[in-house]
């Protein structure tokens, strides 16, 4: 019982939270900003997945890390353009669509891993992002390693929710992407083209999800194995009703969640006796538990998933 | 120019649209397969051929199709309803763990105990639904994240449960259940090949599905609360009772492919006995548009997609995540085919 105090008394834990919230900060961005514009994409998982492969790839055929993070990027927003094409202009239904881009992105990331790269019997590594220690502020006691010693995706993570918090709440783009997801109409009666802002908004939000799954290749790990997205994406989708679609509840969200993910895995060393699938199982189980517990006072955008159509009610 | 909702959909178009969709995946594709280096249509050849080109090579196919048949039916019940059932995986197997379980040690004898590990399983998968379905009445919690996410906890169940209380002391290597009593193994279709009964239960249960969609009250209430469900609601349909319904039946059937898979096919559980058989029943349940009829079709290509490319990756070296890309392919480009089924273009 000690030993399960212990681990939250020791920065390692707490670096490690921020860690594992960094896929899931731009992961719950990208499917916040989808959705508040009014389209549910449910791609998030193969986009993820395809980012994952794509940034890897791209830093293993020799591109700088940071160009990777762009590779990553582009191809989730082809992707993203992709869904939007389908539900907004032709006004598809966003849930068979997105499942349709998941599917497609992981399979066409499998199928295109296994005909470029030779996968022997370790599969093939990078020179992933190292630790950053800011200047001075990594020397501070415990919160220097916590918060001041991480890898550089991390650090634009955390800058994302702000940005994204000042442009949703603060620009007229943001109140133009909140209005199409609250009344499309409206905005077309402000001059503006809902279905502009919405292929936008989708694209954008595609390629923040996939620099999510990419950091997962290029800072977490090494290397890129299929399933190693692992539901990362649909987590997000929860998160981003439990944090009400606003961007600061969604880091509190992204890092309550990767807390218990931490604790978790730092619990089954400690703990004998109990089977390991069962640590593995809570964080899934978790996201249920704050869904049930958020829904009832969820403020849905009014026009999620609702087509739009010119003139048409 | 503008899009106009057709009121009645030719018959020719029902025929064509998922023909002309499965086409532009296969040209989408060809453009993958080029990417190999090899020539698009030797691979497809070589796909028909390993998956339809001996008895054994159809026996495979089939085999395969049987579980897709009725994952697709989980699919198609609950999509024409607008339940969004993502869980088809995990309804999958749970009916196969509880069929495995049940069946290791039941003392009847096998024409009692197949209908009732059957009814097991589906019970099974029915009451792994009936969950996401009364959080979504009860709070309004949205389906499909939560059937995805215990797609994800079952798995692990599964896992905890093979390496814990129902492992096969007897398997070796990868974990396994305990196996069903030899009694319970379904009887061979074709002598000396994997294809069992399980296949005419799988185009039975389609038949129950049509019957009970076309032709019951309940049918029409699933179809009135999926067109349109505040109208349904205003014409005295009780929405809670038949999202309700539409969601044990739609879990049951998925319940019932892992009961089917596991006393036909592989005796134990393991957490890779199935290649994604759920997600794969969302495409076949779209591309038969949701249709019971269409479903056993749309599975029988799907599974020709499987296993021809299995074949053709031996043959020729191009991946086989290839058949992955094509069902995916298939379930987008079959997406935009709807759309000309329901509408219609007006100058």
């Amino acid at each position: 019982m000690i030993d399960a105090l212990d681990i939250l008394l020791n920065t390692s834990m707490w670096a490690a939270v921020l860690r594992i919230a960094t896929p899931l900060i731009f992961g719950v961005l990208g499917a916040l900003l989808c959705e508040r514009s009014g389209v549910l994409n449910l791609g998030i998982e193969g986009i993820m997945t395809m980012g994952a492969m794509t940034g890897w790839l791209a830093v293993y055929m020799g591109a700088p890390l940071l160009v990777g993070l762009m590779v990553a990027a582009l191809c989730g927003a082809l992707m993203g353009l992709l869904h939007a094409a389908l539900t907004v202009p032709l006004g598809l239904s966003q849930h068979v669509s997105g499942l349709g881009i998941t599917l497609f992105a992981s399979a066409l990331a499998y199928y295109l891993y296994r005909l470029i790269v030779v996968v022997g019997e370790t599969p093939p590594a990078i020179e992933p992002f190292q630790p950053m220690d800011l200047p001075v502020l990594s020397d501070l006691p415990v919160l220097g390693p916590i918060l001041f010693s991480q890898t550089l995706p991390t650090y634009l993570a955390l800058l994302s929710v702000a940005v994204m918090a000042f442009v949703l709440t603060r620009t007229p783009l943001g109140l133009a992407i909140r209005m199409t997801g609250e009344n499309p109409h409206a905005v077309e009666a402000q001059g503006l083209n809902p279905m502009r802002i919405r292929i936008g908004a989708v694209v954008a939000g595609s390629a923040l999800m996939a620099v999510g799954g990419a950091f997962l290749t290029t800072a977490a790990f090494n290397s890129f194995f299929p399933e190693m997205v692992q539901g990362r994406g649909w987590i997000c989708i929860a998160l981003v009703v439990f944090a009400s679609w606003r961007p600061g509840k969604a880091l509190i969200g992204a890092l309550l969640f990767a807390f218990f993910d931490a604790y978790q895995l730092r619990l089954q060393t400690v703990i004998d006796g109990v089977p390991y699938q069962l640590f593995l199982m809570a964080p899934y189980v978790l996201s249920i538990v704050a869904l049930i517990l958020v829904a009832r006072r969820a403020e849905v955008p009014a026009a999620l998933m609702a087509p739009y159509r010119r003139g048409e009610r | 120019m503008r899009l106009e909702r057709r009121t009645h959909v030719p018959l020719y178009l029902v025929i064509v649209a998922p023909l002309a969709a499965v086409f532009a995946a296969l040209v989408l594709a060809a453009g993958l397969i080029a990417a190999a280096g090899v020539n698009p249509l030797t691979a497809y050849t070589e796909m028909l051929r390993g998956a339809l080109g001996s008895r054994l090579s159809v026996t495979e196919m089939l085999t395969r199709a049987t579980p897709l048949i009725l994952t697709g039916l989980a699919a198609a019940v609950a999509f024409r309803a607008r339940l969004w059932n993502i869980g088809g995986e995990g309804q999958f197997f749970v009916g196969a763990l509880v069929t495995a379980w049940i069946g290791h040690s039941l003392g009847v004898p096998g024409w009692l105990g197949i209908p009732v590990l059957m009814i097991c399983g589906m019970i099974a998968g029915a009451l792994l639904l009936a969950g996401p379905a009364f959080l979504r009445l009860r709070f309004g919690v949205d389906e499909v994240v939560t059937t995805l996410l215990l797609n994800f906890i079952v798995i692990l169940f599964i896992g905890l449960m093979i390496e814990g209380p129902l492992r096969d002391p007897l398997a070796f290597g990868w974990p396994s259940s305990v196996p069903v009593d030899g009694d319970f193994r379904l009887p061979d279709l074709v002598p000396r090949t994997r294809l069992h009964i399980g296949l005419l239960f799988a185009i039975g249960a389609a038949g129950m599905v049509w019957l009970i969609l076309s032709r019951t009250v309940f049918g029409a209430e699933t179809r009135a609360a999926g067109l349109n469900a505040s109208a349904a609601a205003f014409a005295g349909i009780s929405l809670p009772k038949t999202i309700m319904g539409v969601a044990l039946l739609s879990g049951a059937l998925a319940g019932l492919a892992g009961s089917v898979e596991v006393m036909g096919v592989t005796a134990g559980v393991t957490t890779t006995m199935s290649p994604g058989f759920g997600y794969a029943g969302i495409v076949v349940a779209m591309l038969a548009a949701l249709h019971p009829a269409g479903v056993v079709a749309a599975a029988v290509f799907v599974a020709t997609v499987f296993v021809g490319a299995d074949a053709m990756s031996r043959a020729t070296g191009v991946p086989s995540f290839i058949a992955d890309v094509i069902v995916a392919l298939c379930l987008l480009t079959m997406l935009i085919a709807l759309l000309f089924t329901t509408y219609r273009v007006r100058r």
